[in-house]
């Protein structure tokens, strides 16, 4: 190894608190502060429910607990943190309150939705032109923003109002299953909470099913589900780019 | 002086309105390009609003040109992509390194000034250089402890790695200031002998005193306005040189945006008076 190269790994070894001379100097802890604040920093920004459900010092603590593990690999702080929620699963402190890796994950989605790809969604217009055969031979592409999850209990609704101007108040958090679909077609990410049949509608689209066989899901989910208005809502809120049509399968041919 | 750019600001998303109103004549703003590495999203909206409408200046962080490794190939090339979609007026980095073995540290580090290292950041800037297909500049770092290793002088080092790649030199003054500070030596001395004709931009800062160890250790904070000290030290840089882009810079304590205009408004006339002076 390189002398340079060996001076960096004692310098970034005493970033991260191993002992060396060059980190035994009083000012060294102006490195090991700005590293640390700026990784912490970070985390708590980019988890605003997780911060306003447990307290900044609770958010603090964990970040530094991850950040000791996972460092970013990208400069781009905004996007680091992706594995927080499955570190809160296995963080002990974490315990007492289950439902935080479902938050984080669903603080994780807004972020990939704020900063995914800017591309037009699909207007209503597309829907007219499908001809009655068409909805075995087309498929929705998803928006490269959408991010959706289902959960077995009031998760999204207990988020949604960790990311508004809520004040503490009682937990509104309850045994009742809700789904949540995050997307940004425009400027802003929306949020939409989802039934269940909405949710495998979303789910089958985003395996690559064909329209009849994302109806199918969702109906088989609940019965009573009105597809209509049900596809009406996905494309009004901008879940869906683009109608891509499917070329059917050659028939298999034995070799 | 490049094109008609006088004093700027770095672009902070809470003055984005006043920002993109602001009328002043040779006014430029300067983003970190790592923050608008994304596929998409408001930022970068942002961004190509005030470009259509204002010179930009790249300022990276994340080359990690002083690490004993080649710049990363995938930031390397979403830094292209940027440069090419934005084509800022100026692109610069520093003398420090960032990231290291694959983990991103948000601070710029130093190292000691060897033969070795010469070579490896002249092969990193040369890299960058031809990756982004334009010259970039390299800006002198804050300093807090003694290093030792030293084979170079700061400004020989700097002068050299000019020399070798073609680059030129962002100097900010509050990192000379506070650098002798902290590592006891004369601020004036090191501006009378830095290499001005290589000089594409200059940044002024405030900075803070260590909450610990008080004045005998400043920190290059950017949490303050510029101190009278380090106007002081400016003023007599662009007597020496001649006018340059200027830019002040805050990323902590941000005031209002009209106070962060009435210091840009003061780095323009210095520089404007100046570019009469020689005139005349």
């Amino acid at each position: 190894m390189s002398p340079l190269a060996a001076w960096q790994d004692a310098f970034a070894a005493g970033l991260r608190g191993a002992e060396h001379p060059l980190a035994a100097h009083p000012a060294f802890a102006v490195y090991r502060n700005t590293v640390w604040k700026g990784w912490i920093d970070a985390l708590e920004a980019n988890y605003p429910a997780i911060a306003a459900l447990t307290g900044s010092d609770w958010t603090r603590a964990a970040a530094a607990a991850f950040a000791e593990i996972h460092a970013p690999s990208c400069p781009m702080l905004s996007l680091y943190g992706e594995g927080f929620a499955d570190f809160l699963v296995e963080f002990p402190p974490a315990g007492l309150l289950p439902f935080l890796p479902d938050i984080a994950r669903l603080d994780r989605g807004w972020t990939e939705a704020h900063l995914a790809a800017d591309v037009p969604v699909l207007g209503f217009g597309s829907l007219a032109e499908l001809d009655a055969g068409a909805m075995e031979r087309t498929r929705c592409r998803l928006h490269p923003s959408a991010r959706f999850a289902w959960f077995e209990t009031t998760i999204p609704t207990l988020w949604l109002a960790n990311r508004t101007d809520f004040e503490g108040g009682e937990l509104l958090l309850d045994d009742r299953p809700e789904g949540l679909l995050l997307a940004r077609p425009a400027e802003s990410v929306e949020a939409l909470v989802l039934d269940a049949a909405a949710f495998a509608f979303l789910d089958a689209s985003r395996s690559g099913a064909t329209l009849l066989d994302c109806a199918i899901a969702a109906l088989a989910t609940d019965p009573r589900a009105e597809l209509g208005s049900l596809l009406g809502r996905l494309i009004g809120f901008g879940a869906f780019t683009d109608f891509i049509p499917i070329e059917p399968e050659p028939p298999h041919v034995p070799a | 002086m490049n094109h008609d750019l006088t004093a700027g600001l770095g672009l902070k998303p809470i003055h984005y309105q006043e920002a993109l109103a602001a009328s002043a004549g040779g006014l430029w703003f300067e983003v970190h390009p790592e923050n608008y590495m994304a596929d998409g999203g408001p930022r970068l909206t942002w961004l190509e609003r005030m470009g259509a409408r204002r010179p930009l200046s790249f300022h990276g962080v994340a080359l990690s040109l002083a690490a004993d490794a080649d710049p990363d190939r995938g930031h390397l090339a979403r830094l292209k992509d940027l440069v090419d979609r934005f084509k800022p007026a100026l692109v610069s980095e520093h003398l420090a390194w960032s990231a290291w073995r694959g983990a991103y540290h948000p601070d710029l580090l130093p190292f000691p000034r060897t033969r070795q290292a010469l070579t490896r950041i002249a092969a990193n800037v040369h890299r960058a250089q031809d990756a982004l297909g334009r010259p970039i500049a390299v800006e002198n770092p804050s300093h807090y402890m003694p290093i030792d290793g030293h084979d170079w002088d700061e400004i020989d080092f700097l002068s050299e790695l000019v020399r070798r790649t073609g680059c030129s030199l962002l100097l900010d003054v509050n990192n000379v200031f506070v650098s002798a500070n902290n590592l006891r030596f004369s601020a004036e001395a090191y501006l009378d002998a830095f290499p001005g004709e290589h000089v594409a931009e200059i940044h002024l800062a405030g900075h803070a005193e260590d909450p610990d160890l008080g004045r005998a250790l400043l920190i290059d904070s950017h949490s303050a306005p510029v101190a009278d000290r380090v106007w002081a030290l400016y003023e007599r840089l662009v007597a020496r040189i001649g006018p340059r882009p200027t830019l002040i810079e805050r990323d902590d304590d941000i005031p209002a945006f009209a106070e962060l205009m009435a210091e840009r408004d003061r780095a323009h006339a210095v520089l404007t008076t100046c570019s009469r002076g020689v005139a005349a």
